[in-house]
């Protein structure tokens, strides 16, 4: 596998490099520095791009391309955000999906159930109320480590969905309906308008099917999908700027070694504290954009299967690079919409990959470059270790 | 300067105990600012646990302690670092996978007001105090001699860079008294020299010194003064000729060692 995956390196890479030498005079009038600018730059765009290419292979038949892209793009948010609090901080929270549905509901409560608030200023309210909750569910209990914590906070999912199921205040049972579109920006039909492509025998051709941009309708999905991935966008810039900081420094120090984080001068249960609530936060803007684009939640749509999926993105794809995790959540969503046909397998498979990864590639299929060089000096230790015995 | 001002750091009556064991009893020592104060002692003698209630990893169960005449009871352990103690441990204890320059970092942190807004949005505070913090970082590799793998991570790194690399990830948090827990433990004469010479140098630049050591030729040929316990009294203070010369020491410690010599 790794000889394939490296193989496939070293032949892409004289070709990305010949794209890349061929767009520097765009990255140089853009004002980036390096050849990886604007690689990045098309990388991000054929992104943005998907849901109008509906290129073959990857397009979904069965189900809506854009739809399925939004979905993908609420796990890589939810991932993300999950990432700061496994990865970096080291705290198991197996109750995540508590804050996707506080986002979520929050935005129902403004927005539908209980006034009339347009999305957008539902949204920074959302954060603000799933970051208070990260707090309050992590103050009294950030004090406890390790197994404990992810008892608790498994505990905490379920207690949100209970609560949202006998509280009418929240809908009860039934739920909130009818959760608005977030407003459409511009004229009716649109700023402009983007044509989809269709594919047929390997060429493309022009679709009837338009996207009005910045439209946020019911049928179309695409303007979700933007939405979501410049805010993952927004979210992955943020990750980078604070995990390379003091910050960054305190979560990892505090996962290592607690004890010794906090005699070397690191306040460990107030960085515990800030990965829970910033994660809180991450989760509940997921949840937010999740209401908006399906209109309807109720308690059963938080269920703590949910918070095992998002816990099975981050580990799958290895605790603590965001990369992986973002990877990690593209497999555990994209693949069950993909392959539809083997949907009901799709616990069955997550299972059987998770005791396969768990296994094997204890720090997950992309684990950081530090990880992969603890795995091998523990492992060359143990060699050295077996070898004394012997003599 | 008054015998007060001169005193950096004072045990008074420092008892602690574990159920019925009896770590610390009854200890007052004082350090005086800018000496290589040695504690010496058999094992179990009470050594660590004298460091532990330092840096206020255990509470005494009597007694006080304070640095530079402030109380360090009811202070958190992060609290009473960035006040000035750091210390190394006796059982090598990095943080593992980060790199040895994240490693001192996170000593330099200590000062360092970045939070998540500073972070976030790369204020002047933050760019004024990151990179110094980085330089300072890389220097104090540079002085441990653990300066040309800043980037590996600390697992991969040879045993006794770990232990030096312990050292500069203490001095990192700008120390008023660094405390040393067997530094030399495992190393060869020639490493142990150097650390002898490392020791020296750390006091010229400023710091106070309080280091526990097995090795009498490194702790007699480094400090000003020692103290020395046995079943967690203490037994005798004084220069290093003093102690050699001191009967209930030698009856104690080197006595001991005679003693594990005739079993041998
Ligand atoms: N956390 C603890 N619980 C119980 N006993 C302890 C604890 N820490 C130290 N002790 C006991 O205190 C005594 C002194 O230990 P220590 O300070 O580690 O000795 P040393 O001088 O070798 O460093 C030993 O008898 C040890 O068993
Ligand atoms: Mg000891």
């Amino acid at each position: 596998m790794n000889n394939i995956i490296s193989g496939l390196r070293a032949r892409l890479a004289p070709v990305a490099d010949r794209v890349g030498t061929a767009l520097e005079p765009v990255g140089r009038v853009l004002g980036m520095k390096s050849v990886k600018y604007p690689l990045r730059t098309v990388g991000v765009l054929l992104i943005y791009a998907l849901p109008i290419l509906h290129l073959p292979l990857i397009n979904t038949e069965n189900s809506d391309f854009s739809g399925v892209l939004f979905t993908v793009g609420t796990y890589v948010l939810v991932a993300l955000g999950l990432n700061i609090v496994i990865g970096y901080a080291g705290l198991l929270d197996l109750g995540y999906v508590g804050f996707y549905a506080v986002g979520a509901y929050t935005v129902g409560v403004v927005t539908s159930e209980h006034g009339q608030w347009p999305f957008f200023l539902a949204l920074p309210l959302a954060l603000v109320v799933t970051m208070a909750s990260g707090v309050l569910l992590g103050a009294p209990t950030l004090r406890v480590r390790g197994d404990y914590l992810a008892i608790v906070t498994m505990g905490f999912g379920e207690i949100i969905r209970i609560v949202a199921r006998n509280t009418d205040w929240l809908g009860g049972a039934g739920g909130i309906n009818s959760i608005p579109s977030p407003p459409d920006i511009g004229p009716e039909e649109g700023l402009f308008q983007i044509p989809h492509l269709s594919w047929q025998y390997g060429y493309p051709t022009i679709d009837d099917r338009v996207t009005k941009v910045l439209h946020f309708g019911v049928l179309d999905a695409t303007p979700y999908f933007w939405m979501i991935l410049t805010t993952i966008i927004l979210v992955i810039c943020a990750d980078m700027l604070i995990k390379n900081s003091r910050v960054g420094r305190a979560w990892e120090a505090t996962r290592e070694d607690e004890d010794v984080a906090e005699l070397m001068g690191v306040p460990t249960f107030k960085f515990k504290l800030l990965a829970f609530a910033m994660g809180a936060c991450i989760g509940g803007l997921a949840g937010a954009m999740y209401a908006t684009r399906v209109g309807f939640i109720n308690p059963p749509s938080f269920p703590l299967m949910l918070s095992l999926l998002f816990v099975a993105a981050v580990v799958i794809g290895g605790a603590g690079n965001r990369w992986g995790a973002i990877l990690g959540a593209v497999i555990v969503a994209y693949l069950p919409e993909r392959f539809r046909e083997f949907a009901d397998w799709r616990l069955l498979v997550f299972g059987i990959a998770l005791i396969v990864i768990v296994s094997f590639r204890t720090q997950g299929l992309f684990p950081g470059r530090q990880k992969k060089r603890v795995a091998q000096a523990e492992k060359e230790v143990q060699k050295l270790e077996e070898g004394a015995e012997i003599v | 300067m008054s015998e007060s001002e001169d005193i950096l750091l004072e045990l008074e009556a420092v008892t602690i105990k574990f159920g019925g064991v009896v770590a610390l009893d009854d200890v007052s020592m004082t350090i005086k600012k800018g000496e290589i104060l040695g504690l010496i002692g058999p094992n179990g003698a009470g050594k660590t646990t004298c460091f532990n209630v330092i840096t206020g990893v255990y509470a005494a169960t009597s007694g006080t302690i304070s640095l530079d005449g402030k109380s360090l009871a009811k202070r958190k352990r992060y609290q009473i670092t960035k006040l000035g103690i750091a210390r190394t441990f006796q059982n090598i204890r990095l943080f593992p996978s980060m790199s040895a320059l994240d490693n001192v970092l996170v000593g330099a942190d200590v000062h360092s007001k970045v939070g998540l807004l500073r972070a976030l949005f790369r204020t002047p505070y933050f760019r004024r105090v990151e990179p110094e913090n980085k330089r300072r970082a890389v220097e104090l590799l540079e002085l441990v001699g653990v300066g040309a793998q800043p980037d590996e991570i600390s697992v991969n790194l040879s045993y006794g860079d770990q232990r030096r690399l312990e050292i500069a990830r203490a001095l990192a948090t700008n120390p008023k008294l660094i405390c040393l827990d067997e530094p030399a433990a495992g190393f060869n004469p020639a490493e142990k020299l150097r650390l002898m010479d490392l020791i020296r140098q750390i006091r010229d630049l400023g710091f106070t010194v309080l280091v526990v050591e097995h090795d009498m030729k490194l702790v007699m040929g480094v400090c000003d003064r020692i103290v020395v316990l046995e079943f967690g009294r203490k037994i005798a203070e004084g220069t290093p000729s003093e102690i050699q010369k001191n009967p209930a020491v030698i009856a104690a410690y080197l006595g001991t060692e005679e003693a594990d010599d005739d079993a041998a």
